[in-house]
């Protein structure tokens, strides 16, 4: 069913620092999404704004933004699902046209996540976790994947050098990627030097090299109706599934601990929405916070078996040329995430892979493609299918 | 009108508390007497571990405490090389997840366990932690 589109896609480029406020920062990825749809801000008549609000000084970005951004008297709307808001963000996009009572709507992600030291964000991310039964014992996030990592690599040998092949492999795109934070190349050998930053370890059996940096960025998603989307845009992206999911936020409550019970519930009613499945995706971005949630996302989404991610990351198939390519734009491992801004940025490069605009690291006549978006530690899921 | 006191005996629970008041704040009064508890819907016998005041399942918030006894098995754990503000002096330390059958117990590995000691599956056993400053938390034990 072609009944929403996105018209447009766009982001800052991430980086460490922004030398900007927050309301310039998201600026600058609302001005590249509306030079790619080509149109004014005139033609938005609502706006959502996507971040995880304990990283902002300014209370409220929403409305701070509509001022700033031109959408003033539109309606606009905050959203939060800590590092998947983009993705919620989209899905209330959705809905709202959906439902007939908006026809373009702008799609609006940032963080900045430099406003803050970075203890104090690592502490705030912790505090995305259970504060009550879990922060008080010293929990991170990097632990909470850590734990993920222990229990996959006990069930099915997963070995920390298949989760630095991730890596390697996010480098090699996130190289080409003027986007991107980290550009810098990564091969297998550093996760073995002891001399090597990447080898240290940061909560085990997790690595410096199997972490994704903070980055500050924007990014934007334009989204219209059917009948706006053909009168504004001549590669109109379909959004053809949409699957939401949540999960008990403490590790006590849960009983899946090899692959994220989110992401596989969100999948599903994804892919049954779209009435497709895993062999049908040309592309895709998933959530690659760390190398192991990479992994955990190729047997989670049925790109892999159980245990078999291992196989798909050694034998390529996740390259430019492999069977199915994942995060060809070197993932938030090499991009950084601005947590609000990340799912935004996911999105697009899958809009600019169905496009045809993916340059260097375009998948030939993809006409499928997939975000995979976790917020938390499988705390939230999300799962978009697109298509031509 | 006279000032009730609050309650924030929670302020007093892990290493840095993020937390002060919960209707279940007796916990922290069953670790100081040596006890790890958990609470069981007299309703329809649901038992929770972290404690609730409020069963999700049938709504009833009459709850008694049961202790968390014997051992559980290791499910998975993780020894931080970094640590968040504030527990920096903790370093390096383990936390770790302990399945009891009925329930399963987050919290961390007791200090002089080191990595290597551990592995999935082990028994261990969830016991009270006093800490410097009148502050208290639980860690597993091995038997
Ligand atoms: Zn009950």
């Amino acid at each position: 069913m072609n009944d929403v589109a996105i018209i447009g896609a766009g982001q800052s480029t991430f980086v460490r620092y922004y030398p900007g406020s927050v309301r310039e920062l998201a600026f600058e990825g609302f001005s590249d999404a509306l030079g790619h749809a080509g149109i004014a801000a005139a033609d938005i008549d609502a706006s959502v704004v996507c971040s995880a609000p304990e990283y902002d000084l300014q209370r409220s970005p929403a409305g701070v933004f509509a001022e700033y951004l031109g959408l003033n008297p539109g309606p606009t709307f905050y959203v939060e699902t800590l590092c998947s808001s983009g993705s919620t963000g989209l899905k209330l996009a959705y809905s709202l046209i959906k439902s007939g009572l908006h026809d373009v709507v702008a799609v609006v992600g940032f963080q900045k996540m430099s406003e803050i030291s970075s203890a104090e964000t690592q502490e705030r991310m912790g505090r995305g976790a259970d504060i009550q039964w879990e922060s008080p014992f010293g929990t991170m996030m990097p632990a909470y994947y850590a734990m993920y990592a222990r229990a996959h690599m006990n069930a099915y040998g997963t070995a920390p050098e298949d989760l630095a092949a991730i890596r390697v492999k996010a480098s090699t795109y996130g190289q080409l990627n003027d986007r991107a934070v980290y550009r810098k190349a990564v091969t297998a050998d550093m996760f073995t030097d002891p001399d090597n930053m990447m080898s240290g370890s940061v909560a085990s059996p997790l690595r410096v090299g199997d972490c994704c940096a903070n980055a500050d960025g924007s990014s934007c998603i334009i989204v219209a109706s059917a009948e706006r989307a053909k009168s504004l845009c001549d590669k109109p992206v379909w959004i053809r599934g949409i699957g939401s999911s949540s999960a008990p936020v403490n590790l006590a409550g849960r009983d899946l601990f090899t692959g994220l019970a989110v992401a596989r519930e969100a999948a599903g009613q994804a892919y049954k929405m779209a009435g497709i499945g895993p062999k049908d995706v040309d592309v895709a971005e998933v959530h690659d916070c760390f190398t192991i949630a990479e992994m955990m996302a190729y047997e989670d989404l049925g790109f892999a078996g159980p245990g078999e991610g291992r196989d798909l990351i050694n034998g390529k198939e996740t390259y430019l040329n492999g069977s199915i390519p994942v995060n060809v734009d070197g993932g938030l491992l090499s991009k950084g995430h601005p947590i609000g801004a990340t799912g935004g940025s996911q999105i697009r490069t899958i809009v600019l892979q169905l496009r045809g605009e993916a340059g260097e690291i375009q998948v030939p006549d993809a006409s499928v493609g997939l975000v995979h978006n976790i917020g938390g530690v499988g705390l939230y899921g999300n799962v978009t299918i697109l298509g031509r | 009108m006279g000032k009730k006191e609050k309650d924030e005996r929670f302020r007093k629970f892990g290493t840095v508390s993020f937390t002060g008041t919960t209707r279940v704040n007796d916990f922290i009064d069953h670790l100081e007497q040596g006890k790890v508890t958990g609470t069981r819907c007299k309703s329809c016998g649901n038992t929770f571990f972290p404690p609730r005041a409020d069963c999700w399942a049938c709504r009833s918030s009459e709850m008694e405490w049961f202790d968390v006894q014997g051992t559980g098995r290791l499910v998975t754990f993780s020894t931080l090389a970094f640590g968040p503000k504030g527990f920096e002096g903790d370093l390096p330390y383990t936390i770790a997840l302990v399945d009891f059958g009925a329930y399963k117990v987050f919290g961390r590995i007791a200090d002089g366990i080191v990595e290597s000691d551990l592995s999935i599956g082990m028994a261990l056993a969830a016991k009270a932690n006093p800490l410097a400053d009148g502050r208290i938390n639980y860690v597993f034990h091995k038997q």
